[in-house]
């Protein structure tokens, strides 16, 4: 094994086979030993890896604080709902919603951010916390006079992705394997984010990555180093916001169904946690962070019947007792482990010092 | 022109709240420099607090001062050990890390502090027993009852001992100067760590009085009551100068005015399309458009990012 380390050719690229040929294969082997609910767990866990990607370039790369996340991804969501459903007699197909749905996130974010970047960095803490919330009351409300968004009934019957004129909501059979949706989009999802992840990595080695960094180490150098830091930042915002957007758009179309209950403050917060757990500006750790956290409700599910075997009542609700993790977790993490659990190398020298 | 009065009238009895909690925010930023998120929370356990006080004594037949009294010692105590235990715990070890990790820990406190209550309360709207009676008074056309002229007298009486305290008394001087530069006011002799222990006791107090105000005005609580309240504070606290005391004063009342002004007539403005359902959306719209057009506030000072 002495080959392993030097730039021998064969080694990695066997490992890159297993590690593809394990990612091929994983639906059918989750499926066959946990059953088909944790391949859609997996499906929405690799959603979650996108939104926490998009979310570490704001707020692992450039340092900026976003707490209403989860609205750039209602945007996506809605505008794909919208537009490919019977709520407004509009079906175009996702090849087109996509990019509008990033572009319409980007947007957003530029309106929030405009005002907010050229300020001190916890200004934009505060009003995308309050946006997040904003876009709820405009979800919820905008079902009249106009019936738009249908209120907080939501929109159902949204299109599924659909290729040449193939749905991935069905289930196909392909050279006698058994292709049920959550397979197909098992599929879709895991090429959106491995592009995701390699967007991220080489946002990340790029010049406007590396200015992104400097602004979140010290803006004021980065400033006098010739970055034009509101401008750099805006960038940073808005293309975090595209990747929620994206998120949204694959969302709606996943899940057929969307309302204003599934974007609340709490998920953006579970985002956030995600990247912090798993380690700010770290791609691996953040990768790690999304799928750690989308397993742990599950996983959570058994406090319950626990709870009610040896209390004999139900002391905490498990859903609040996940909420009381995650508060705990953030402080935690800061106070003992600021750079994550799976750190990369310059950000634990940045909190060492 | 009575309802142009009755908003009006509304809009400062709501916006006195806002001020006492606004005071908490602007009194910690201007110190730390930090938002602190979990001062909206610390407003809504002095509300259930409170409640939980009114509860059982509102029938049992004790003086109505008496309990207004209690609940207020109780949820002052209590708001107040919060307060300075969030501060020891997750703000001071952090005062020389980066900015985000103050930030972060600050989210993750409002968080704890909302679920914890929830594991105590429960989740659903604990209303307030019938405990005071009021009586309708009238001032030019405009009606509103005592309790309301009691709320608003009061948070002025209030604010303006508080205004006393930061600007008359050495250790309001104290304070002050913390603000200014604490590594400078720590070599003129001023405990740092006290005086911000005690810029927490004096906000969570305020907040313990703006909780139970608000139970008082709306009769009712809930553990998520604060996240929107806090938001509104805050925007108050920006639009008055974040930092500046007088300012969160005048802040918190212009925007509860604006807020109710708002409310009261956007029906009519647009013709019925936007109606009062789109209430909380008004306080982001002063903050987005203050940050936009005024980001130092009414009354603060342009501030550069420190080096």
């Amino acid at each position: 094994m002495l080959g392993f380390r030097k730039a021998s050719p064969v080694v990695p690229i066997l490992l890159y086979v297993a590690i593809a040929a394990l990612l091929l294969l994983l639906p059918f082997v989750v499926e066959s030993v946990l059953g088909r609910t944790w391949v859609r767990i997996i499906d929405v866990a690799l959603l979650f890896v996108m939104l926490a990607l998009g979310l570490n370039i704001v707020v692992g790369y450039a340092g900026l604080l976003d707490l209403g996340y989860v609205a750039f991804f209602a945007v996506g969501a809605y505008l794909y709902a919208l537009l490919a459903s019977p709520q407004l007699g509009i079906h175009w197909p996702f090849f087109l919603l996509l990019p509008m749905g990033a572009a319409l996130a980007c947007v957003f974010g530029v309106l929030l951010g405009a005002p907010t970047l050229r300020l001190r960095g916890d200004y934009l803490a505060i009003v995308t916390l309050g946006f997040g919330e904003i876009i709820r009351v405009f979800l919820n409300n905008l079902n009249r006079p106009i019936n738009i968004t249908n209120g907080p009934q939501g929109i159902t019957l949204i299109d599924p992705i659909q290729v040449g004129g193939v749905s991935l909501s069905q289930t196909h059979t392909i050279a006698g394997i058994t292709f049920a949706p959550v397979h197909s989009y098992y599929y879709v999802f895991l090429a959106c984010a491995l592009l995701s992840i390699f967007i991220s990595l080489r946002l990340e080695d790029s010049r406007i990555g590396r200015a992104w960094i400097a602004i979140r180490e010290d803006e004021i150098a980065a400033k006098s180093t010739g970055i034009h830091t509101r401008n750099v930042k805006l960038l940073a915002f808005a293309m975090g916001a595209s990747f929620g957007g994206i998120s949204g758009g694959l969302f709606a179309a996943f899940q057929g169904f969307v309302s204003p209950e599934s974007f609340a403050l709490l998920d953006s917060i579970m985002i956030l946690c995600m990247v912090v757990l798993g380690g700010m500006g770290h791609v691996p750790g953040v990768v790690l962070g999304a799928i750690l956290l989308t397993a742990l409700p599950e996983a959570l599910r058994y406090v319950g019947p626990l709870q009610q075997a040896w209390l004999g009542r139900i002391l905490i609700d498990p859903s609040d007792l996940r909420m009381l993790l995650f508060g705990l977790a953030l402080v935690l993490m800061m106070l003992f482990r600021p750079a994550g659990l799976w750190p990369s190398g310059v950000r634990k020298r940045e909190f060492a010092e | 022109m009575d309802i142009f009065l009755q908003q009006i009238i509304n809009g400062l009895v709501l916006g006195s709240i806002y001020a006492l909690v606004a005071l908490g925010y602007t009194m910690v930023y201007g110190i730390l420099g930090l938002i602190n998120f979990a001062h909206g929370d610390v407003v809504m356990v002095g509300a259930l607090v409170a409640l939980s006080i009114f509860q059982p004594l509102s029938a049992s037949g004790v003086p109505v001062p008496l309990v207004l009294l209690l609940a207020l010692g109780a949820s002052m105590t209590i708001c107040i050990a919060l307060g300075v235990s969030i501060e020891r715990v997750a703000y001071r070890p952090l005062r020389r890390a980066p900015r985000l990790a103050p930030l972060i820990t600050a989210i993750g406190v409002s968080i704890l502090i909302q679920y914890t209550a929830a594991m105590i309360w429960g989740k659903q709207y604990i209303s307030l027993p019938p405990l005071l009676k009021t009586t309708q008074l009238e001032l030019g056309g405009a009606h509103f009852t005592d309790l309301q002229a009691v709320i608003f007298l009061l948070a002025c009486a209030v604010m303006g001992g508080l205004y006393w305290f930061v600007t008359r008394t050495r250790m309001g001087a104290a304070m002050r100067a913390t603000e200014q530069n604490p590594d400078v006011a720590g070599l003129m002799g001023i405990n740092i760590n006290f005086i911000i222990a005690l810029t927490f006791v004096v906000g969570s107090g305020l907040a313990a009085v703006a909780g139970l105000m608000v139970v008082l005005y709306y009769g009712i609580g809930h553990y998520y009551m604060g996240f929107i309240l806090g938001l509104k504070a805050f925007t108050a606290a920006v639009l008055g100068g974040i930092g500046n005391v007088t300012g969160a004063m005048l802040g918190g009342l212009l925007l509860g005015v604006i807020e109710s002004l708002a409310s009261g007539y956007i029906g009519d403005l647009t013709g019925g399309v936007f109606g009062s359902n789109y209430r909380d959306v008004f306080a982001f719209l002063v903050l987005v458009l203050v940050l936009i057009f005024r980001p130092s506030g009414l009354m603060g000072q342009p501030s550069a990012e420190r080096a």
